[in-house]
This record gives structure tokens, sequence and C-alpha cells, in this order.
């Protein structure tokens, strides 16, 4: 079974398994990890859902769009590989992804 | 240009941006005394408090949410419930403040405040408007791209380096307030803690002087409770007149800050240190409303909303008393708790936006031009999110999809801040006290925006030390 995995930002890892068609907020709401908080259910619109994408899987999983920009943009914390989890939708090409956690969301 | 003319020049500019501020304000105040003499309107109330029917009794058509007195009249809950579920995007043609738009279930409300291409946030947020040219500048009210940069000017004041920071000073401050409270006799805990801490909090964040401190809820709440604004009680006068000691006040933190920064004093982390060091608002002070208005809007920001969450949250610990006793008995609860508090009480009541093109909600056509309202305290209270929505339940397992911080680019900025405020307060509360009891009626506060409870009398018993 494939798998995605979050690193938090004092290194603890979280191995989830990959469900396809479901966005990765969601499947790490559903797994109780801890630092995703997604408090507007998905719609890009609070920025509590953010991740930094690890360096070799950002091109598979493309950098944020416009909408999600927005969210981002504001944010202190964020890096290049910034993106809002709630917009990135999971298929069986991404097994193994690794995502960072910030240190808080805001 | 020499040395010396560039520091006459400085000081020019200095003396003239400190005098106008207030002129201009002054200015306006004729102006609306003029306009209520010739409008023989002086000294007359808009809004004089009448008994509010039972919503079974209103048509429709002729419910007006924007009665500032449904809150305190405890009328909000059936209003907004029938609207929500019998024509939940709601026009009213006659109200005070002219026509607005009603937009009362949670799915919409998010639909509204993401889109901003749609819905502008210009030129104000709350119902009615301020008074004739004291229409202040804030970033709330303003659309991107300029929205963007203002808010990002300051965004970093609650970053988490500063947040991590600031913990153990609020802590400690958190404590101070609680182990001064009188024991086993009434107090008001509004200005006691909650208003106390807010100022606390307030001045550590503009770097304002802290004995003055009192200052600062002064002006947020003659800013937060104009009556041709949001049929808050201030009388106008007053306002204008908080407004001038404000602008001097905080014109004088800005010019000190300044000099101190010059002298080579470290910079703060403040907010005024990062509106000076920022590109985009080193010289806000030379825009003196932009000035003026995006100060009171962090004053207010941080006041009005943290006090009722910390006023409303013993409240509602007292209407649901088994909700206490399962914090004592487990405090992890209470990060989801304070989420919980937040959506309960909605200190806000609502954000309002201007239709920038004609458009269609929930099945209801919009004209460009129109009012529109998002009821935050309806949304959270939509009994298509947030099963038994009335009631206090703090391990809802989805507290967190409250709207009370709103969504999209103007979602509070002080969310984490307030969070963490609330958070320290209810841990220290719970080792300190076995009972935490409202023993008469609280009193509410006069406004369609601001959900304040004024007075909130309390009696305290101590943990016995086993």
């Amino acid at each position: 079974m494939s798998v995605v995995t979050f690193i938090s930002h004092d290194g603890e890892k979280y191995e989830t398994p990959l469900e396809e068609g479901v966005s990765l907020m969601q499947v790490a709401v559903d797994n109780m990890v801890p630092g995703i908080d997604g408090d507007c259910g998905g719609e890009a619109a609070c920025g509590t859902c953010h991740v930094v994408v690890e360096d070799g899987w950002i091109d598979q999983v493309g950098r944020s769009g416009p909408v999600e920009e927005e969210m981002l943009a504001m944010n202190p914390e964020r890096e290049p590989n910034s993106r809002l989890s709630c917009q990135m939708r999971l298929s069986d090409s991404l097994g193994g992804l690794v995502v960072r956690l910030p240190e808080f969301q805001l | 240009m020499t040395t010396l003319t560039t520091v006459t020049d400085a000081m020019t500019e200095r003396a003239q941006s400190i005098v106008p501020m207030s002129m201009q304000i002054r200015g306006a105040h004729l102006y609306d005394r003029a306009r209520r003499f010739v409008t023989r309107t002086n000294g007359q109330k808009i809004f004089v408090e009448k008994p509010i029917p039972p919503v079974e009794e209103v048509a429709l058509v002729d419910i007006d949410l924007s009665n500032p007195f449904l809150y305190r009249q405890g009328k909000w809950q059936s209003y907004f419930e029938r609207v929500r579920n019998e024509a939940p995007v709601h026009f009213q043609a006659n109200s005070p403040f002219g026509p607005f738009w009603s937009v009362t279930r949670h799915a919409d409300i998010i639909a509204v405040d993401k889109d901003h291409e749609t819905f502008s946030a210009e030129p104000f947020i709350i119902i009615g408007e301020p008074p004739r040219f004291m229409d202040v500048a804030m970033f709330i009210a303003m659309d991107p791209p300029k929205h963007d940069r203002q808010r990002a000017a300051v965004q970093g004041v609650v970053a988490p380096k500063n947040l991590r920071e600031m913990e153990s000073l609020i802590r400690s401050r958190v404590q101070e307030v609680l182990d001064d409270l009188p024991i086993g006799e009434p107090f008001n805990w509004v200005d006691r803690v909650s208003i106390e801490l807010t100022a606390r909090m307030l001045a550590t964040l503009l770097d304002f002087p802290y004995e003055q401190r009192r200052k600062l809820v002064e002006w947020s709440d003659l800013a937060s409770s104009m009556e041709q604004a949001n049929g808050g009680p201030s009388d106008n006068d007053e306002v204008f007149r908080g407004f001038v000691d404000a602008a001097q006040g905080l014109s004088a933190l800005w010019r000190d800050k300044e000099a101190r920064l010059a002298g080579g004093e470290e910079p703060g982390f403040d907010l005024i240190t990062m509106l000076q060091r920022n590109e985009d608002t080193k010289d806000l002070i030379d825009r003196p409303m932009e000035f003026l208005g995006n100060l009171v809007l962090l004053i207010v920001g941080g006041n009005d909303t943290t006090r009722n969450s910390m006023s409303g949250g013993i409240l509602a610990m007292n209407r649901f008393p088994d909700q206490f006793e399962k914090l004592k008995a487990n405090p992890d609860l209470i990060p989801n708790a304070v989420s919980e508090i937040i959506r309960w009480q909605t200190p806000l009541a609502y954000m309002r936006r201007v239709a920038k093109k004609d458009t269609v909600l929930n099945g209801q056509f919009i004209r460009k031009g129109d009012k529109v309202v998002m009821w935050y305290a309806s949304g959270n209270r939509d009994e298509r999110v947030f099963d038994r929505p009335d009631d206090l339940i703090i391990d809802r397992s989805n507290a967190r999809n409250h709207i009370s911080f709103g969504f999209g680019v103007h979602r509070c900025m002080g969310n984490r801040l307030a969070e963490m405020q609330l958070k320290i307060l209810w841990e220290e509360l719970l080792p300190r006290f076995e009972k935490i009891e409202v023993v008469e009626e609280p009193e509410y506060v006069q406004s369609n925006f601001v959900r304040g409870i004024s007075r909130l009398m309390v009696t305290l018993t101590p943990k016995t030390q086993a």
C-alpha cells in the first residue's frame, strides 16, 4: 500500500496511507496528524493546512495556484515549496510523498 | 542639500503632520455639529430601545437584523434561526442603515468571504458608515493589492517567533491579574479580568506607556460604538474628542519610537517599530487618516474580540455547567474548548461587503453596489454544520470550523494570539478556582456589530488545597 509522510517541525515522522482522490489535508485530519488544522474545511480560505513539499517532489505535486497564493502570501513562514494541503489531490503517482509541517499554522 | 536643511525639513514635516491630523478631525467635528444643527437632529438618538417582538409575529420581509438591541434582548438566536431556514440570503429594504442583504448560512458566508473579486470590503466593513470626513482608512476595509501590502507590514507582530516570546509574558500577566481577584465576594469580571488583560496585551503589542493602557480601551470603545456605524451608544461629540485624543497620543508614540530608533536604540518587536521599518508603511504618519485607521484597527481588533471571548467563556461555562466539570476533569480539552468558546460567543457579529458586479448567491440576484452582510454569529449557529448549535460542547469535533475569524484574505491576523491568550487564561483559572459563579444576569452592549458583555458579576470559590 502507498503511503505519504508528514515530518513535524521537531522531526517527528507520521506515515499515513495514501487515499486516492482525497486531499492531503483530509488524509492528515482523518489520521489525526498533529499540526494540520484545516479550519475552513478545504476551501483554501484559512491557510491552516500549510505544508512544505520536499524538494524532490515539487515538480510532481506542482506549485501553489493563485487562490492558494492569496493565503500563503500573507504567511511570514512561507517557503518556495509551500502549499495548502487541501488543494493537493492525492493520486497513486504520489506514493511515498514527503511533506514538512511548519512550526505553527497561522 | 546640507545635513542642516535635511534636519530642519524633517522637523517641519514632523510638526506639520501632528497638527493636521487633529485639525482634520476637529474640522470633521465642526461639520458634523453644523449638520446636526441644520437638520435639527442635535441631541437626538437614532436608536431608542424598544422591546423586540417574538420572531413569529414579524413578516419575513420586515425582519431587520441590523437592530442594535437584538443581541441585548436575547432575540438574536430565534431571528437568525428563522432567516437561516426560510430566507438564508435575506433582503431588508428599509433599515436605518439603508437596504442590505444578510447572508446567514455557514457555506454561503465562506463563499462570499473568499470571493473578493465579487464582494469588496471597501469602503467600510460595518453596516453603516462613520461620520463624514472621519472616514479613516484601514486595511480590513481595503481590497487586494493595497490590503496585502499594508497587512504584510504588521503581520510579523504575530509571527510564531514573536508569539513564543510573548507566551511567558502573557502568562505572568494573567497570573498577576488572577492572583489579585477578590475571593468569595461578587465583582465585575469584565472590568477586572477581560478588559484589564486585553489592555495589558495591547499596551505590550504597541509598546504604549503601560500606565496609560486604559486609554487604548477608551479609544477602541469609542471607535467601535458609533451610532451611525453600527447602532452603538456613543455620542458623536464624544467620538470626535476621543479621536483627537487618540490621534495625538498615537502620533506622540510614533514620534517617540522614531526618535529612539534614530538614537540607536535596538528595534523592538512592537507594531509601531514594524510599521516604521517597512517600505510601504514607514511614512504612514504622513497619511493621517490611514495612520489613524490602521492603528485603530489593530487596537479594536485586539480589544473587543478577546475581551468578549474572555467574558463569554465564563458565561457559557455557567450556562452549561457540565462542560466546566468536563474541562476541570480533562484540562487537555482547553485548546478545543477555546475554539468552541470563540464559536459560541462570536465576538464580532459580521463583516460587510459591497457587490462589485451583479451576481447570484444561493438563488438570490444581488445587484452591483448592494451591501452584503456576512453574519458570522449566524453561520456559527448553522444547524447544517454544528450539531445542537446553541450548546457549548467543549469537545465538539468540528469546533475549529467556526467562522468567527472570517475566511479568505481578511482572515483575522491575530487569531493565534487570541487563542493563546484564552488558552493561558483557562490554564491558569482551572488550578485556582473550584467555582466561577455568575451571580446576576449579565448586561450587554448596544451594537449590531460587537457582541459584547458590559457587566458580568461573578463570585469565585478557590480550590481547596489537597
